[in-house]
């Protein structure tokens, strides 16, 4: 392991949209995770199929590894455009091996780091393999000068690559050989002062983003409808579902657009089925209307929103957390719904779950808030083992309807919980009304203001036992601090990994961002002695929701909105200008 | 077994005295009835509109959803639970207009549920704007001048767009339409029914009724076959002389029978698959 920049080795390749490094980077990490390694990856890439820049990195690390470093150890650029833009990424000592075939660079050293030339398509050619093969032989010279385990990478191909038949198999492992020995040949490993080397101790991982564990959660939590639009960041969601519906029975459907989507979740959940839907910003708002009508028809409704940088179209494949304001007020009307944003994979599973058992008990909308960062970033964790408990809420069986005289689905109760009847059941008809409506259903128009005003409060009256189900804010770090951050959902990993760094900071991070309780927030902040919000925005917008909702006012805000997410040496750096 | 009063729940209907809507309300529940029904085993999503407003005295599960999104709720309920017989309601407005892009898809889709699109050529609820079926050349409160767009036919589209089953029938002609919609819930597959639906107070028309009989035409009497496509595309585009009746059925197999999720039970009755360790394995 790498003495600087502490445990965190980082590797980049860069080049080509189409290319390819995308998969060959996964695959690395993966040899990574069999070698008892942690990994957390990043992709930066344009919203293009073909043509343009892509990045890959991977920050490995014989610990748990929750964010993307900056600097890196070891540069693949495959292109003149690559290499110009990650030069300086690269750290004194590190290395960049570098297409010598696509063009060249003079220098063998250049600013402190070693630049070897890796002529990848003569290479290919020599070795007999597809160009397309060529990633592959360039993990076989980083496995080289890395002094990694050849045989862990090896078997991690054969795995991978076993579904697409022998002759894959047999391509790939060679020009993984080629490249490995050309670089224990013409790189001189030994010199170069970055080592990987498997741990002793090696549990079993799986390598996931925010949008596979969403997913996971939503089969384990027993969701049997899925129906989501495409768009990314949010796709990935879909394709899983899509690609797991023959084990798991779930009817998972594209919609025509958003709209259908919103109102599709809707009719699953109505008729009694656990449904989820996903998108991003841009679907979120053709949804609004739809979700102020899940609010009066006390309709549960679990919806994913991951966020990428707008306004309209913004920036599609990057990240932000511009949302969250947005989704705390959509829709016309006002009525309670529930915020999560898990701060990454391993906390969106459980995040899910939770996210159906409170829609189902307080028939409300709960939005799971995700963002282009942890939506597409692998973090090695575990595998999970948690299972759900499955909370359906106030749902009436078919006996109990028949000793109901005149079912009301909105009965006024003290809790504005009104049991649940579903269609088909006998003695429990009733008509879900976007009007507002009386207890049974039916709509009220004018003349009748004190049942509306009965029907609001019912709806609100959910609001306080909602508050004690949420997870409350978490301290990380020392106790007392003087410095404190605060967050949500994503800025965690990238926090988690400056605290190891930092000495006198903690970080308050907050996983259900809406709605705010002012006991619960006062109480949370009242060790903190400088309150830093730390948001991937331009407004700081949990720190407006905060001081709106508690009177709360943080000290200052660190914020950032260039389409990328936070780095750890950052919020050091800040760290120490603020301390 | 149900009788007709049991499809009727106690709210007095607030439809204007002589609108088309009653005939269609008391058709349908005829239908439910001939069809051996029960209320509970029906379910209808309704728009927003005057027709939309008919939700509060259906007596059956019903959704009243947001204008133009009678479609996606109810496509949606017939997926949680294929058990259930499943009625969308619309308005000329919130079928074709707001809602136009669902009707497209659900006719190309081809679930089996039924949607009824009353026709009375304007936005009534909101006091008789122009609407996209709203001929040319007529005033309205939006059209001061007359309308100047060609009118859409739900029919040709719902023929274009893959439909199923394609009718149109008459509010006044009470029977004839309960008939249609009989057919229309037992076609197995996306049933289109229009109806064409006097509004008596946005259709200035004070003889609108008269000025409909002469024109009015039963396919039935012309021995109709509606197994042509094409000939249905033709016979439903003529507005002079109108045809009522089934232009159109084809017998093609449902979404939800490609569905291998929903070849057994509904997906309501399943108990859903909650172990994740298999679908772990790709991850790893
Ligand atoms: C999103 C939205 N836009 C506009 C309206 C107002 N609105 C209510 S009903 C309606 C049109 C009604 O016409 P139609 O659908 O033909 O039904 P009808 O009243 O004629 O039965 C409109 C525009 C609304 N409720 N929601
Ligand atoms: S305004 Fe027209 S459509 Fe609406 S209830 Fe009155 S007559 Fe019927």
């Amino acid at each position: 392991m790498p003495k600087d920049s502490e445990q965190v080795l980082t590797w980049k390749i860069a080049g080509i949209a189409g290319g390819g490094q995308q998969v060959a980077g996964l695959i690395f990490a993966k040899a990574c995770a069999r070698g008892g390694l942690y990994t957390f990856d990043s992709s930066e890439y344009p919203s293009l199929i073909r043509g343009e820049f892509v990045t890959y990195r991977l920050s490995i690390s014989t610990s748990p590894v929750s964010a993307i470093y900056q600097p890196n150890q070891l540069l693949i650029a495959l292109t003149k455009e690559a290499y110009e833009y990650c030069l300086s990424d690269v750290v004194p000592g590190g290395a960049i091996l570098y297409d010598s075939d696509k063009f060249k660079v003079e220098a063998k050293n250049v600013r402190g780091r070693k630049v070897f030339p890796l002529p990848l398509k003569t290479l290919s050619e020599s070795a007999g393999v597809k160009p397309i093969a060529a990633n592959i032989l360039a993990i076989g010279a980083t496995t080289a000068l890395l002094k990694y385990d050849p045989d862990i990478v090896k078997r991690t191909l054969q795995e991978v690559f076993s579904a697409k038949g022998q002759e894959v198999v047999a391509m790939n492992l060679k020009a993984f050989d080629f490249g490995y020995h050309y670089a224990q040949k013409e790189f001189d490993p030994a010199a170069f002062p970055f080592t990987l080397t498997p741990a002793k101790k090696r549990g079993s991982q799986i390598l996931v983003t925010a949008n596979d564990t969403v997913a996971l959660g939503a089969v384990a939590a027993g969701c049997q409808f899925f129906v989501a639009y495409p768009m990314t960041p949010s796709s990935s969601i879909l394709h899983n579902m899509m690609n797991w519906a023959d084990e798991t029975g779930m009817l998972v459907f594209q919609p025509e657009d958003e709209i259908a989507g919103i109102h599709m979740a809707i009719g699953g959940m109505f008729a009694g089925v656990r449904t989820m839907t996903a998108t991003s910003g841009g679907g979120f708002a053709l949804m609004n209307e739809a979700l102020s009508l899940t609010a009066v028809t006390e309709n549960p409704l679990v919806l994913v929103e991951s966020q990428r940088p707008g306004p309209a179209t913004g920036l599609p494949t990057w990240t932000e957390q511009g949302d969250l304001a947005y989704v705390s007020r959509a829709g016309h009307g006002e009525f309670p719904r529930v915020i999560l944003a898990p701060g990454d994979a391993s906390e969106a599973f459980p995040l899910t779950g939770l996210a159906f058992n409170l829609a189902e008990k307080y028939q409300i909308p709960v939005i799971l808030l995700l963002d282009k960062y942890i939506s597409e970033a692998h973090e090695s964790i575990a595998p999970i083992t948690q299972k759900f408990t499955v909370d359906r809420g106030a749902r009436l069986t078919d006996a109990q309807l028949t000793k109901i005289k005149e079912y009301k689905r909105y009965l006024h109760t003290t809790s504005g919980i009104s049991p649940r009847a579903v269609p088909g059941q006998l003695n429990g008809i009733f008509l879900a009304n976007s009007d507002e409506h009386d207890e049974r259903g039916y709509t009220i128009e004018g003349f009748q203001g004190p049942e509306r005003v009965r029907q609001v409060d019912k709806r609100f009256r959910k609001v306080s036992r909602i508050h004690a189900e949420l997870p409350k804010p978490m301290l990380i770090g020392p106790k007392k601090a003087a410095l404190t951050f605060i967050g949500w959902g994503s800025t965690k990993g990238p926090m988690l990994e400056a605290l190891k760094e930092l000495k006198n900071v903690n970080y308050l991070h907050v996983s259900a961002p809406w709605p705010i309780s002012e006991k619960v927030m006062k109480t949370a902040v009242s060790g903190a002695r400088k309150l830093v919000a730390i948001e991937n925005n331009a407004t700081g917008q949990f720190a407006e929701l905060l001081r709106g909702a508690t009177g709360i006012k943080v000290d200052d805000v660190f914020l950032k909105y260039d389409g990328a997410h936070f780095f750890p040496h950052e919020i050091i750096a800040k760290a120490k200008k603020l301390g | 077994m149900a009788i007709q009063k049991d499809f009727l729940t106690d709210i007095k209907p607030t439809w204007c005295p002589g609108c088309g809507n009653f005939g269609m309300w008391t058709a349908l529940a005829q239908a439910y009835v001939s069809l051996g029904l029960e209320p509970h085993q029906v379910f209808m999503s309704f728009d927003i509109g005057c027709c939309g407003n008919g939700a509060n005295w259906h007596n059956v599960y019903g959704f009243h959803s947001l204008h133009g999104r009678a479609l996606p709720v109810a496509t949606a309920v017939k997926f949680a639970n294929h058990d259930l017989t499943v009625v969308a309601i619309a308005g000329d407005g919130g079928g074709l207009g707001e809602g136009g892009n669902h009707f497209l898809h659900a006719s190309r889709r081809n679930v089996n549920m039924t949607f009824i699109i009353h026709n009375n050529e304007r936005y009534s609820l909101t006091t008789g704007q122009t609407s996209p079926t709203t001929k040319p050349g007529q005033k309205t409160k939006t059209a001061l001048s007359g309308a100047i767009d060609e009118p859409l036919n739900a029919l040709q589209l719902a023929l274009t767009a893959g439909a199923t089953f394609v009718a149109r029938g008459y509010s006044d002609e009470v029977t004839h339409l309960k008939a249609l919609y009989e057919k229309a819930i037992a076609h197995p597959g996306f049933a289109v029914v229009e109806v064409i639906q006097p509004c008596v107070i946005f259709f200035d028309d004070e003889n609108i009724r008269e000025r409909y009989k002469p024109k009015l035409h039963k396919l039935e009497d012309e021995k109709w076959s509606p197994n042509d496509r094409q000939a249905a595309y033709v016979r439903s585009g003529d507005w002079e002389n109108i045809a009522i009746g089934v232009f159109y059925q084809e017998q093609r197999p449902t979404y939800e029978s490609h569905m291998p999720q929903l070849a057994t039970t509904s997906l309501l009755k399943q108990k859903p698959k909650q172990d994740i360790s298999r679908l772990m394995k790709q991850f790893q």
